[in-house]
């Protein structure tokens, strides 16, 4: 009766002893991990986005959170002239991610998505560009 | 310095003061970080880190705790008593601090060529070269400690709410049931001492003659008991937060919380002084510190201990609490007396 009692206590001691896990957040990062599913990023080759606006990603996105909108540039060529991801809708599911059959789409491993103002968190073609 | 009041000079009631003040702050400091110091060792006990923003390590918490509570809305019930509501933790509190009167926690000091004793309510007798305390010092912690069940009740039963009354009548309960053991289990103290003066019990523990040693289940009993009897984890069914909402303290906020709270962690300190008293030699120690120094690191080790049970320890449940009181310690500390009785009866002498 007694020595459960004990062995309890001897548990709670040693802990006592071994280093905390506590993160002290702003001042200490996590190391995400490799496969996070952060903020997306539109990928760029030859100085434009890889997006040829085929339409999968809105239609696999389970949150519809996507909104592309497909226009012709100078070489006749199929391009994304709108591209928008509603933040606050989007559920990170990444299917965006795995239909993209360029591979225009990437999830980056930003996780702090916090703004004061609504309508920072509809993130355009420009914004999604700016992460390399 | 030579104008003499009752045949004593200035300095020396000057010195009186001090050691009240002293004692009296120091006992508040030790509450407030003691909030500190749970919150940090059941942290590191529980592998997180405990405060860590206030200041170095979070050494400003319990200052920013009381400062915050300072400007906290007041809001009394409507439906409440308000006299009794207003009086409940005052009631808690006060009997939490003035049990410290009659603890010795050191030995004479000598100031102005007189003998001041480390202890609130004593004196020194300087004719018969001995120290004079109140003769029944250990029934006036026991009583204090009655007292401060009041406040409980009256605030359980003030707030005019279901869980507060609740949470007061438990406590009121429990307190009852553990009372009669830790006040049974330190008869066995007194039939070794032959004394109910702190004094005299500290100065029959001289060179470790820790009645601890001699009476481990006395001990044990009234250490535990004394946790019982200040709500203190795994007893701590009066503020049971998931069923009782913290009970007794539901309707309490500002001050008048940070009042409960004080007096349980004033409770604690007292309580852990009591014990080392009685049971641990109180002020005695090796010579290489002052008395005053090995007091307290024996009642901070004890708080320490307090922690340490509230990090491991669940909560007992209600039957198992009153059957713990009743059908366990009650016969222990029962059989406890009856064998210190013979032992002193047959043995000893």
């Amino acid at each position: 009766m007694i020595m459960p009692l004990i062995n309890g206590l001897k548990i709670t001691l040693k802990h006592m002893f071994s280093k905390p896990v506590t993160l002290q957040y702003p001042t200490e990062r996590p190391d995400v991990a490799p496969g996070f599913r952060g903020l997306h990023a539109l990928n760029v080759s030859h100085d434009r986005a890889k997006c040829v606006a085929c339409y999968l990603c809105p239609t696999v996105c389970p949150a519809k959170c996507i909104t592309v909108e497909a226009g012709e540039d100078a070489n006749h060529d199929k391009y994304a002239a709108v591209y928008e991801i509603d933040m606050l809708r989007c559920i990170f599911c990444g299917y965006c991610v795995e239909a993209c059959p360029v591979d225009a789409i990437r999830m980056t491993q930003t996780f702090e998505l916090a703004s004061y103002k609504r309508a920072d968190f509809t993130y355009n073609k420009e914004r999604l560009l700016e992460k390399k | 310095m030579d104008t003499l009041i009752l045949g004593l000079p200035v300095a020396y009631y000057i010195a009186m003061v001090a050691k009240v003040l002293v004692a009296f702050v120091f006992v508040l400091l030790t509450v407030a970080y003691a909030t500190y110091a749970e919150r940090k060792i059941i942290g590191h006990m529980q592998v997180r880190l405990g405060p860590m923003r206030t200041g170095w390590h979070g050494l400003l918490q319990p200052i920013a705790d009381g400062v915050k509570l300072f400007f906290k809305e007041e809001i009394v019930p409507s439906q409440a008593s308000k006299f009794a509501f207003l009086l409940a933790p005052l009631v808690a509190l006060v009997p939490a601090f003035i049990s410290f009167a009659v603890i010795p926690f050191g030995d004479t000091v000598t100031i102005a060529g007189y003998k001041v004793p480390l202890q609130i309510a004593a004196y020194y007798d300087q004719a018969g070269a001995e120290v004079f305390d109140m003769n029944v010092g250990v029934l006036y912690i026991l009583a204090m400690a009655s007292l401060g069940v009041y406040g409980i009740v009256l605030a359980g039963w003030s707030s005019n709410s279901k869980y507060s009354l609740l949470g007061g009548l438990r406590s009121a309960a429990q307190m009852v049931s553990y009372e009669l053991a830790a006040g049974l289990s330190i008869i066995a103290v007194f039939m070794l001492s032959e004394s109910l003066s702190l004094h005299r019990i500290v100065a029959a523990q001289a060179d470790g003659a820790w009645y601890a040693f001699k009476q481990p289940l006395a001990f044990v009993i009234f250490f535990i008991c004394s946790l019982a009897e200040i709500n203190r984890t795994p007893f701590d069914l009066p503020e049971a937060e998931t069923e009782l909402v913290s009970g007794f303290c539901t309707e309490y906020s500002s001050m008048k919380y940070a009042m409960f709270f004080m007096a349980e962690y004033a409770n604690m300190v007292t309580v852990c002084a009591v014990t080392v008293t009685l049971f641990l030699g109180g002020w005695h120690g090796p010579s290489i510190l002052p008395g005053w120094c090995w007091f307290v690191a024996k009642v901070y080790f004890l708080i320490f201990c307090c922690m340490w049970i509230r990090a491991t320890y669940p909560r007992y449940r209600y039957d198992q609490l009153m059957r713990l009181g009743w059908k366990v310690f009650l016969p222990l500390s029962l059989l406890n007396i009856v064998a210190t009785a013979l032992w002193v009866m047959f043995i000893s002498k």
